[in-house]
């Protein structure tokens, strides 16, 4: 079986968790730019993170025959702080011409406030300039339905969009159908306790039918599974799945999202 | 398609055992000294939704321990999220079915 993996934040796990992704038929991976768990004391501290992804994870990932691809922002857990967002904002544009990064991710709401709000629109506007799809995290937990309609309302507001180049992260079974319905792209993310179980991922496949839709595992520092997706895959053929639809969703479904992007190539 | 059959014989154990650790939890919390809190509050308030004849059981419940205001916030008091919001119990929306 093989596989994309469309949202993993690798520079929280180990190299032996490659080796698991290879083994397990991942193709590629895409690395979004997050919160590290703490708050970073500069933007110099992201500076030296975007060089990870850009420079460091790509050969850390090629070593098990993966590509490795990531988006870049600042995420909204930091966001809150607008001089401090705008300030490695400005060091988002020289990352771009990095040949992996694809676009402008993972920005979004944290806590729903007017200054997540602001910068999340500031990172929407610097995709536009820069013609770059967008990757955006949904709230967590009981932030989630207000955090979506926040965002959708505010995307909404962008005439010039184009809505298939958006994917909206993150959604469980309050959040899909609005996002779908307004033309996006909706990221299921298979992730213990807080955001989908494996079982329920499939519910929403069954429900909404595959079109414009991924999974993702979204591992990090928390407690979280590297291979939710490939584990997601094997609890889809027991529930009799065939394995064309699960080719769809694990591999085809992600690289027509991605490939929009000229840099993503397997 | 699988049968209700095919999924009960393939899940319903799996079903049986969380139903029996969130009865546990349940017990654990009235066992224990203190007051509990709004979190458990808005729990037991979902819990008769998962009785009522409706087929989107889990949207209701995610619905029912969700912040249903509107507006952004002046500020955030602290990163994290805790599962309830406050005064969650005017956020159930029992299915009139």
């Amino acid at each position: 079986m093989r596989y994309i993996e469309p949202h993993a934040h690798m520079v929280s796990r180990t190299t032996d968790d490659y080796e698991k992704l290879a083994l397990a038929g991942c193709e590629a991976l895409c690395e979004p730019a997050f919160w590290a768990g703490f708050d970073r004391s500069s933007a110099n501290g992201f500076h030296d993170y975007f060089r990870q992804l850009t420079e460091y994870e790509p050969k850390r990932a090629a070593k098990f025959g993966i590509a490795h691809f990531s988006w870049l922002c600042i995420n909204p857990k930091e966001a809150d702080d607008p001089g401090f967002a705008r300030e490695v904002m400005s060091l988002i544009p020289q990352f771009l011409k990095c040949p992996t990064v694809l676009g402008i991710g993972e920005i979004g709401l944290n806590k729903n406030t007017r200054n997540e709000l602001a910068i999340f629109e500031e990172h929407v506007q610097l995709a536009l300039d820069h013609n770059l799809p967008i990757l955006i995290h949904t709230p967590h937990l009981e932030d989630k339905l207000k955090g979506t309609r926040l965002i959708l309302d505010s995307l909404a507001n962008f005439s010039k969009l184009d809505r298939a180049k958006v994917i909206i992260d993150h959604v469980e079974e309050h959040t899909v159908a609005p996002v779908l319905e307004s033309g996006y792209w909706a990221g299921m993310t298979l992730y213990p306790h807080s955001k989908c179980s494996l079982d329920r991922a499939i519910d929403i496949l069954e429900i909404h039918g595959p079109e414009r839709l991924w999974m993702n595992s979204a591992c990090d520092w928390g407690v979280s599974d590297p291979l939710a997706v490939p584990k997601c895959a094997l609890q889809m053929k027991a529930r009799q799945h065939a394995a064309d639809a699960i080719e769809r969703i694990l591999y085809r479904n992600p690289l027509a999202f991605l490939r929009q992007s000229p840099r993503f190539t397997l | 398609m699988p049968s209700k059959q095919d999924l009960l014989d393939l899940q319903f154990i799996e079903a049986r055992h969380k139903l029996l650790d969130l009865a546990a939890f349940l017990d654990r919390i009235d066992r224990h000294p203190g007051p509990d809190d709004y979190r458990f509050a808005a729990m037991k308030s979902a819990l008769p939704i998962l009785l009522e004849s409706r087929p989107d059981r889990a949207k209701a419940i995610l619905e029912a321990l969700s912040d249903q205001s509107a507006e952004p916030i002046p500020q955030a008091t602290f990163q994290g999220a805790f599962g309830a919001p406050q005064h969650s119990k005017s956020n159930i929306q029992h299915s009139k079915s």
